[in-house]
């Protein structure tokens, strides 16, 4: 598999974000969110959008959804799903795709769980929304969905309230209900940031496995480099509101190119490091998105920025090696 | 039970330590009725259930467990902050579970504590150096103006952040740099013992590295001990002498931290430690447990960890296993690590 974004033959396409940029129209000023955000997922495929708090990695799957409310607007760029633009199709349209052909999981399951109706009423209301059936269709795919989920017992579970499970079995009746329909893609923003990890390592696991079984795309938001190289097959990574490289998921963390890709990777205590030794920092911090450094974003921080850095924007290109980088030096 | 590593006095030790939070409300929420009688029902959150532990002069003891098994309250208690129900806490060999809060001074300088939350631990209406000052005034009232002035300078370079800056307001700086003026608040007063509480788990990557940096070389500085608690298992593997681990209230494992990571021996230990995400690792690599963590509001009998446990047997469910020594420094507390079944 090559990510060549140029090439339209190479493989059939399911998703494909071309150009995407994303402000936010603030008193302070325009926020700038993402910027010329491109990448395409096959179908099937997984990939895992990293970068740390504000990079905009949110705003870029709200805004594949053609989620963005004011003061937030899409500005440009495309986005394909299934051979419809979703930044132009109208809100009656959008419905047939968003909680249908693509699903949205978050960090906090109860942002999808409403706490006063039973599990068995949200899975059954959800799904007569987006399909003809009976109630009782709903109820054999609500229990199915649970199933696959390995909640224990579904058909006690559908009479319960989400108070009544733990934070990681309302995690996995979160998944259920994005399964209900069937989709083609799932955007999962932080799905397991606020889990233990024993329940976090499950939630991939049953993530990863059902993309596998469904043939489902998957688009894995998170700040942890480690949790998506275990489920993706491809990473971006975005650092205020670009990529700044992108490429095969094993490429990325045995042999990044961006000098802040680098940076992350080194900043993880590795085992084996002996104890106390001084971790590789990257220092300063991630610039405000509205005093973007002129020239690359990161290059007041860069340990290899030259002359041009800080005068012209490096564009994603692929230079010389599988992954495509931003950056002048590489 | 002896849980000394070593033959030199600890700086501080945990003696059995119990805690139980009584969350019953009211007299009247308190009755019930029940088979036609009223009766009083108490509810009470076993938070901490019988922990003993000893931290050396200089060592990072880390403690690591699943959410609410009782972490922050083993911190909170040994900074004096709650009061135990049972048990001891011993500074320097001096108890100080017991004090009354004058008694409680002189150690209130010689101990401090880093909070996971930077936002919510700095006083949004003073300026840093207000900040930094107050501590200072507080246990040295008899420093001069200049003294005070020097030191915040000093504690503001130590922790990175530019004394220039010292007349600014928590809101105007990063959550990593808010989490350095908290340190810095901290060493002011020239602690010997520090209780990082996640201190990192509310930064990014790029500045966990720094934090922890400055965290291991004021360490190396100042000869601080630390009782340090975080989410992250790798970052513990790095940064510990010793780790304890905990489930529901309960140390199940107590080891130097390599021995620990490289051969864990409690169940639970085990399917900890294989659940942390490595970079290029497989997701399905990690031990799966089944069943629900119970609530420490109905603790079950015997082994805390029975339930989920693919070891446990009848002894297990009705006896409580006892941390034993089971190598050199290595407590371990499981009645199939005793029986040699594991
Ligand atoms: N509704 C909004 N109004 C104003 N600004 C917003 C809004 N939503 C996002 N932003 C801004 O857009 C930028 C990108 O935010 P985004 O939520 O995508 O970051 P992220 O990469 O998901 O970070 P995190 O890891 O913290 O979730 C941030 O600077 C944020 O403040
Ligand atoms: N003040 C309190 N009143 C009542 N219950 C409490 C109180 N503080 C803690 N608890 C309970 O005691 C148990 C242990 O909580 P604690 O905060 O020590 O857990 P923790 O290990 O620090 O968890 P986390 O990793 O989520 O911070 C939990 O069940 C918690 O709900
Ligand atoms: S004592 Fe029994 S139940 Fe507890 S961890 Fe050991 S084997 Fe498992
Ligand atoms: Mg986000
Ligand atoms: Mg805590």
């Amino acid at each position: 598999m090559k990510i060549q974004p140029q090439d339209a033959t190479a493989t059939p396409r399911l998703l494909e974000v071309a150009d995407l940029t994303v402000k936010f129209a603030l008193r302070k000023g325009t926020l700038p969110a993402v910027s010329g955000v491109s990448f395409n997922l096959g179908p099937g495929e997984r990939l895992g959008l990293v970068g740390e708090s504000g990079a905009g990695k949110s705003v870029t799957g709200f805004a594949i959804l053609n989620l963005i409310a004011k003061p937030g607007f899409i500005e440009s760029g495309q986005v394909l799903f299934e051979g419809r633009n979703l930044t132009a199709l109208p809100e009656d349209k959008l419905r047939e795709v968003r909680g249908d052909r693509i699903s949205m999981i978050f960090q906090d399951p109860m942002m999808t769980l409403n706490p006063v109706l039973t599990v068995g009423t949200q899975m059954i209301e959800t799904l007569k929304a987006h399909r003809d059936i009976s109630d009782k269709q709903a109820e054999a795919i609500a229990l199915e969905k649970l199933r696959k989920v390995y909640i224990p017992s579904p058909e006690k579970r559908l009479a319960q309230y989400p108070h009544e499970f733990s934070g990681g079995m309302r995690q996995r009746i979160v998944i259920a209900i994005a399964l209900l329909t069937n989709p083609a893609l799932i955007i999962a923003d932080e799905p397991t940031t606020a889990l233990d990890v024993t329940i976090q390592a499950e939630i991939m696991d049953l993530l990863l496995e059902l993309c596998r079984t469904e043939n489902m795309g998957l688009i894995l938001i998170t700040h942890d480099l480690a949790v998506v190289s275990q489920v993706t097959q491809k990473i971006a990574v975005m650092y205020a509101g670009r990529i700044i490289e992108m490429g095969l998921t094993q490429e990325i963390i045995s042999n990044p190119l961006h000098p802040y890709t680098q940076g992350l990777i080194r900043a993880l205590p590795q085992s084996g490091s002996g104890r106390g030794a001084r971790l590789e920092q990257i220092p300063g911090i991630m610039p405000s998105l509205y005093n973007i450094p002129k020239g690359c974003a990161f290059n007041p921080r860069c340990p290899k920025k030259c002359a041009i850095c800080s005068d012209e924007t490096p564009a994603l290109l692929s230079r010389g090696s599988g992954s495509l980088v931003a950056c002048h030096c590489v | 039970m002896n849980v000394e590593p070593a033959n030199t006095a600890p700086l501080l030790e945990v003696r059995d330590l119990v805690k139980h939070f009584d969350i019953s409300g009211g007299l009247l929420e308190q009755l019930t009725l029940q088979g036609g009688r009223m009766v009083r029902r108490r509810t009470l959150v076993r938070a901490i259930n019988g922990v003993s532990l000893t931290i050396q002069p200089g060592e990072t003891l880390s403690v690591v467990g699943e959410s609410g098994c009782g972490k922050s309250t083993l911190a909170r208690a040994v900074m004096g902050l709650y009061q135990p129900t049972a048990g001891q806490v011993r500074y320097g060999g001096e108890r100080i579970d017991n004090l009354d809060s004058r008694a409680m001074m002189p150690f209130r300088r010689k101990m401090q504590m880093v909070f996971q939350d930077p936002y919510a631990s700095l006083n949004p209406r003073m300026t840093v150096r207000q900040i930094l000052e107050e501590p200072l005034r507080f246990h040295h009232p008899g420093h001069t103006e200049a003294e005070v002035r020097d030191k915040v300078a000093e504690v503001m370079r130590q922790v990175g952040v530019r004394p220039g800056w010292a007349d600014n307001y928590p809101h105007e700086f990063s959550g990593g740099q808010r989490q350095r003026i908290s340190i810095a608040r901290a060493l002011m007063v020239d602690p010997a013992f520090v209780v990082a509480d996640e201190p990192i788990a509310a930064l990014d990557v790029s500045i966990q590295a720094q934090i922890l940096n400055l965290l291991m070389d004021a360490q190396d500085q100042r000869g601080l001990t630390y009782l340090f608690i975080s989410h992250d298992l790798s970052v513990v593997r790095h940064i510990s002498t010793r780790v304890a681990v905990m489930y529901l209230g309960c140390l199940c494992e107590l080891a130097p931290a390599d021995p620990l990571f490289e051969a864990p021996l409690h169940p639970y230990t085990q399917a900890l430690l294989s659940a942390i995400p490595r970079l290029g690792g497989k997701a399905s690599g990690h031990i799966r447990l089944t069943g629900d963590v119970p609530t420490p509001i109905n603790l079950p009998p015997g082994c805390v960890f029975h339930g989920r446990c693919r070891q446990a047997a009848q002894r297990c469910r009705e006896e409580v296993p006892a941390l034993r020594e089971h190598a050199p420094g290595r407590f371990v507390a499981c009645h199939a690590v005793e029986e040699g079944r594991i």
